[in-house]
């Protein structure tokens, strides 16, 4: 007995375990909502503004709609056996010990309405299986507990079935949404993208300001006239990147290191300042129709500005959207240069170059940071890099690798296909959801503890414009330093030799120690 | 009589678990997948695409790198359970095929295996916590009345022996619509009884992973997006 319950784990995530399991504390977050949003950010993606009289028909009518229309969302509803396979699975659960986080808890809310309305058994025995009426506390329990869950698929890679938490809580969404409860952050920046183009609400003549002043600095930096075109017609490239990589920290650092490779590599490449944000919350609401029109600015603008191929830059759900929905939703893409990847992946295309020896390094440049690599959810389980399996895994370390000399891996249970979500992503990255998203973050930062301790790791890169925003946050409530989270170009663009460059800092380079952050780090960087 | 209504029962439970079943699969097989939402990383053929799931199928490969305590268990519950029910396949067939009766020595230990996997399934479900929370009483009930068919059926084999040939006789009567009489013992009546509501509740219950295993999105896509335009069809609201 004792020993089948072992797994009853007690000890919280912690630097020797990041993955332990806190006691388990009913209703611990069902105070955790985000802000409801506003009537018109609802009305102008098509959703009712407030919550309509009728909504628990059309909820249910929705939930009936979904079921026939989505094989994924049909088939996990009616497959889960309640093995518990995934319970111990969820960084919210690891780090809230709120029931409702376990994926199949979170799955169940929803289950056991479907149970109800959509089958034998719930229709006639709803006590014996489970089954609930659809009442109000439900819906406030879905509005809580689904805007608790990243769609990072943590969950669906240790089912035996593949059952992906992440799609019930895109349906869970898409109900609440077509009866006019939608979630705040989400819809207006959905509603922004459509007006501008972007999370930011940037327009073009900001977003050319904002490219001049970055090639100046880069100017300063290299004295080469390094460039950031934008809207410029017939280049080869489109670059779709994250707004973010415009202004914030470190993403920033991000996009100049792509325009070093492009320019090393002589390439012809723009932005678009009709299609320029690459993440696309259209997947987070699991709204097919918000995510297509999204989708579509991103072609048009390759029609419009007669480019050949399409890269995107560092954004983990981005890539996911772009890797397996756009040639869906906005394809077919037979107007690009069909021998390149459509889309490519910016760390494909940074790794090609190295492979045929395109680019030169001097990797002492990085030799003050020593990093591990935090694999963004959406690209280890919702994507791939290069042609084989795992080579989103395996590229973004081998670019690292190439650039940096003192590179560790974090714990196995808490990367690669296993990787642990920064807590941010799946449209919680809001103030209002502050709390969860510490929580979730906990296991993360424990492993990146552990790295530190262990190996005296001082920084951590990411590929995810949420990730490094979020790190960015969360870092200093670990006892980090706010800037120990990297953009992975960051490091390309340390690195990098330029033809022709000048190289200021040549003198000061022996200085430079690693800088640690509390514990002792022994790491001998073998 | 009682060997009436028994003919009857299982009549109508196969033919509700065969239209039950095939409905589902129908149902499956015909809803879209509107996207590509394969878990990666992932085979990037359909060749690739057969082997996981044969991997899925046969090693319960996921649940294996999930909990062991849940992979041990199960694995012994429905291996077991393959081989009873290979093993059952005598009281069907006339003459036996060869390779049914090499499995006989066999398939009495798998009876115990699989009662002991459904053992410590239960157990867990009753002292973990986490899982005791997402149970319902249809998950406890099921686990009994898998036990209680495996129960009854060892004890039939090993301490009330019943007279297998008259239940055979039975069996091949059903198949040929020639009613023949049923011993009329407790363990067998119960043990058919059981396995009668079990192919009734088959096809509205969680025993529908069997069929929905194999329509899995996440598991069952190729990954492929790029190379391949995948065209689920669109929901009609666009
Ligand atoms: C293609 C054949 C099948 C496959 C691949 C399969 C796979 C699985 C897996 C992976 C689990 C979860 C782990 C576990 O709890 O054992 C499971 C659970 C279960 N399976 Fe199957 N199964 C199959 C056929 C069947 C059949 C024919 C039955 C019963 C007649 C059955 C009854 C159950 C039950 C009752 C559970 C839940 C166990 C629990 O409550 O913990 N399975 N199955
Ligand atoms: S692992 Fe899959 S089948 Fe098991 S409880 Fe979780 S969702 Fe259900
Ligand atoms: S998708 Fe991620 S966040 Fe959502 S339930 Fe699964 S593990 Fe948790
Ligand atoms: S923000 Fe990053 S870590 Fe978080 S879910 Fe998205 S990809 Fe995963």
């Amino acid at each position: 007995m004792v020993e089948l319950a072992i797994d009853n784990k007690i000890s919280r995530t912690s630097i020797d375990d990041p993955t332990a399991l806190p006691c388990m504390t009913p209703d611990a977050m069902v105070g955790s909502k985000p802000f409801l949003a506003a009537p018109d950010h609802n009305t102008k993606l098509g959703f009712p503004g407030e919550l309509v009289d009728d909504w628990k028909e059309k909820a249910i009518a929705r939930m009936g709609y979904l079921a026939e229309t989505n094989k994924a969302f049909k088939v996990y509803l009616d497959t889960c056996v309640k093995c518990g396979a995934c319970t111990d699975k969820c960084h919210y659960y690891m780090g809230s010990g709120d029931p409702k986080n376990m994926p199949v808890a979170r799955q169940d809310l929803l289950r056991s309405v479907y149970r109800r309305y959509f089958t034998f058994a719930g229709k006639y025995f709803p006590k014996l299986v489970g089954a609930v009426d659809l009442t109000r506390e439900v819906l406030d329990d879905w509005y809580s507990y689904y805007h608790q869950c990243s769609q990072c698929r943590r969950c669906s890679v240790f089912c035996p079935y593949g059952i992906d938490t992440a799609e019930i809580s895109m349906a869970a969404r898409d109900i609440m949404d077509h009866i006019g409860v939608g979630q705040k952050y989400c819809n207006e920046i959905i509603g922004k993208v459509m007006d501008v183009g972007n999370n930011l609400g940037l327009n073009a003549k900001a977003l050319k300001a904002t490219m001049e002043d970055l090639e100046e600095d880069l100017e300063d930096e290299t004295g080469l006239e390094i460039r950031i075109p934008v809207d410029e017609h017939g280049a080869d490239i489109l670059l779709i990147t994250p707004s973010a990589d415009f202004f914030a920290e470190p993403h920033i650092d991000g996009l100049m290191g792509y325009a070093k490779v492009f320019h090393a590599a002589g390439a012809s490449w723009t932005v678009s300042s009709y299609a320029s944000e690459a993440a696309n919350f259209g997947m987070f609401i699991g709204s097919e129709e918000n995510t297509a029109v999204l989708c579509n600015r991103i072609r048009k603008a390759a029609e419009d500005l007669g480019v050949k191929r399409i890269i995107f830059g560092e954004c983990g759900h981005a890539w996911r959207v772009a890797y397996n929905f756009l040639n869906t939703l906005a394809g077919p893409f037979d107007f690009l240069d069909q021998n390149y990847p459509i889309p490519q992946h910016i760390l494909e295309y940074t790794w090609d170059l190295i492979e045929r020896d395109q680019l030169t390094f001097d990797k002492s440049k990085n030799d003050e940071y020593r990093v591990t690599f935090h694999d963004s959810c959406n690209v280890s389980r919702a994507s791939r890099m290069g042609d084989k399996p795992g080579g989103q895994f395996d590229i973004p370390r081998n670019v690292l690798k190439a650039v940096c000399n003192n590179y560790y891996d974090m714990p196995d249970e808490t990367i690669r296909e296993k990787t642990l979500c920064c807590g941010g992503g799946g449209g919680l990255l809001t103030d209002d959801l502050m709390d969860i998203r510490k929580k979730g973050s906990s296991p993360r930062m424990h492993a990146l503890q552990q790295v530190e301790r262990d190996f005296g790791v001082t920084h951590m890169v990411a590929i995810c414009a949420i990730c490094k925003t979020q790190f960015a946050k969360m870092m200093p409530e670990f006892g980090f330093d706010r800037e120990a989270i990297l953009s992975a170009h960051q490091l390309v663009s340390n690195a990098i030799v330029l033809e022709g460059q000048i190289d200021e800092d040549d003198d000061d380079d022996e200085d430079m120690e690693p800088e640690m952050n509390g514990a002792s780090a022994t790491g001998d960087g073998s | 009589m009682i060997s009436t209504l028994y003919a009857l029962l299982f009549y109508v439970a196969t033919f509700l678990l065969v239209a039950g079943v095939s409905q589902k699969i129908w149902i499956y097989w015909r809803t879209p997948s509107p996207l590509k939402v394969v878990v990666t990383p992932a085979p990037t053929t359909n060749t690739g695409v057969v082997l996981r799931m044969a991997r899925e199928v046969v090693l319960f490969e996921s649940l294996f790198k999930s909990n062991k305590w849940i992979w041990v268990f199960g694995w012994m519950f429905h291996f077991g359970l393959l081989l009873v029910l290979i093993r059952h396949l005598r009281y069907f067939t006339n003459p036996v095929w060869w390779w049914v009766s090499l499995l006989q020595t066999v398939g009495i230990y798998a009876g115990f295996a699989m009662f002991l996997g459904l053992t410590g399934l239960l157990i867990r479900r009753i002292v973990v916590n986490r899982v005791r929370y997402i149970s319902a009483p249809s998950d406890y009930l099921m686990l009994l009345l898998l036990m209680a068919i495996g129960f009854s059926g060892l004890m039939m084999r090993f301490v009330l022996p019943t007279d297998i040939v008259a239940v055979k006789t039975f069996f091949l009567g059903l198949l040929r619509f020639n009613l023949q009489p049923l011993p009329m013992d407790l363990p067998v009546l119960v043990h058919l009884g059981l396995v009668v509501v079990l192919m009734i509740i088959f096809p509205i219950s969680k025993l529908l992973h069997v069929p929905g295993l194999f329509f899995s999105p996440s598991r069952t896509q190729a990954d492929n997006a790029r190379e391949k335009r995948h065209v689920g069809a669109a929901p009609a609201g666009r």
